[in-house]
């Protein structure tokens, strides 16, 4: 039971640490890389959650697609810059501190009457979780209850998701999808590629 | 360039490996984790692979765009088209019973068709994206 | 008072990244900044969801014939849609600040808003 918690405590304080660097450092190449980092970690920390269809798809997604597409942004929008650096910041920043520090509080105090973490009587395990936990096999057949609720009992939401994603590849297309225009048209359309 | 030997060795040898795990984690996504979001993701990680080591263009003649727009809309036309198929064959829509002759093997078949339907949907999108990306940075030539 | 802690500390330390990640989004100036804080946000709210469906003990949820206590599944379908939903946002942000950058030349959002004001 120790060794469980101190390995949680362990990538929990890493992922802290991520997170504060990534608010102080100003090499903006240096964020993107400890973004993905952070992705990683959160994947194993995933892990040792037993959620494993969700590590699966955080590793893939958060430290694959989302690293590469920041590192393309930043290769598009730094291109004349020697060093990817961001402004030294104008303004001091105690009002969101403020803010941030208000939030927090709230919701530190909000998670204290959070029945105990890992708790089995919790009131979270109870009602709908064992019905599909029984009846998956005998209803469906496949053994991975996540993929059965995914794909089975709540399919329309993974049809909403299907229809997200290929939003999202639509929008993209529209808006960067061709090349720029040379620099002395000083126009911001483009065209598509056929 | 030579000093890209390295890098095109090792990607020879890695893209083919890639492609098989992507269709493994696909495939069983009934007995372990993974599914279809998953698969897809792993499986436009190996062209993205592809095209950082050998050029956008090279990638481009493998999968040209219009293949990546309709397998996109492809995708999502089988998710939503098994839906139809079970309306059509008696039942609910998305009702995976009524596609075979008994309720277990209809489930197979109903989960085998739209996790097939979102990987290929979300392969192709992730390619589009980030061929929208790398491509952007080119001025066009001419007017 | 200790078994109360221990059961709780896991919820603090996810707030913690929590505002971190939405410090960074409305404090910092640079777009692919408030970007990256936005996916820490996401990431640290995609924890708290699987911390309440842990269960000490328990194995991951695919069904085996020696295992008795499983965790939760729900919560774990619900996190990987939004995991997706987040990578869609994000690449749609990432493609509006690529756009930003080619109309005002710049992605800090004080030259931004001083180029607003001045037209």
């Amino acid at each position: 039971m120790m060794l469980d918690n101190l390995v949680d405590i362990t990538l929990l304080t890493m992922l802290m640490v991520h997170a504060f660097a990534i608010i102080y450092l100003r090499n903006l190449f240096a964020v993107i890389m400890l973004f993905g980092s952070f992705s990683f970690l959160s994947a194993g920390l995933f892990v040792v959650m037993d959620a494993l269809d969700v590590a699966f798809t955080e590793a893939a997604v958060g430290a694959g697609i989302s690293t590469v597409l920041m590192l393309g942004t930043l290769a598009l929008t730094y291109r004349h810059t020697e060093d990817k650096q961001e402004k030294q910041p104008a303004h001091k920043p105690w009002l969101p501190l403020v803010v941030v520090c208000i939030t927090g509080a709230m919701l530190i105090y909000g998670t204290s009457d959070i029945p105990d973490f890992g708790d089995p009587q919790a009131p979270a395990q109870q009602y709908v979780a064992p019905y599909y936990l029984e009846k998956s096999i005998p209803e469906t057949g496949v053994p991975n209850v996540v993929t059965a609720v995914l794909a089975s009992y709540r399919g329309f939401d993974t049809l909403g998701e299907v229809t997200v994603i290929f939003t999202a590849g639509i929008a993209v297309m529209l808006l960067i999808g061709g090349r720029r225009r040379s620099k002395n048209n000083n126009t911001t359309g483009s065209d598509h590629e056929t | 360039m030579k000093h890209n030997l390295i890098l095109r060795v090792i990607s020879k040898f890695l893209i083919p490996l890639i492609f098989l795990f992507a269709l493994y984690v696909q495939f069983h996504g009934d007995f372990g984790p993974g599914g279809g979001f998953q698969a897809g993701v792993i499986f436009s990680t190996g062209i993205i692979l592809y095209a950082l080591v050998f050029g956008v263009k090279t990638a481009k003649q493998i999968i040209p765009p219009f293949v990546l727009r309709s397998l996109a809309s492809f995708g999502v036309l089988l998710y939503a088209g098994t839906g139809v198929a079970s309306l059509l064959l008696g039942g609910k829509y998305l009702e995976y019973g009524v596609l075979a002759s008994t309720q277990v093997a209809g489930q197979h078949l109903g989960i085998l068709l739209i996790e097939l339907g979102v990987g290929i949907s979300v392969m192709s999108v992730m390619l589009i994206i980030f061929f929208a990306f790398a491509e952007r940075g080119q001025t066009e030539e001419g007017s | 008072m200790m078994d109360w802690i221990l059961g709780h500390y896991n919820y603090w330390l996810v707030i913690i990244i929590m505002m971190a990640g939405f410090y960074t989004v409305i404090s910092q100036g640079n777009l692919i900044k408030k970007i990256a804080g936005l996916n820490i946000f996401q990431v640290s709210v995609f924890m708290l969801y699987i911390s309440v469906s842990n269960v000490k003990g328990g194995a991951a949820p695919i069904i085996e014939s020696d295992v008795s206590l499983y965790s939760n599944p729900l919560p774990h379908v619900l996190i990987l849609t939004a995991i997706v939903v987040g990578v869609a946002t994000t690449s749609l942000g990432l493609a509006l600040v690529v756009r930003i950058k080619e109309a005002y030349g710049t992605i800090e959002e004080d030259d931004i808003h001083n180029q607003d004001q001045s037209l």
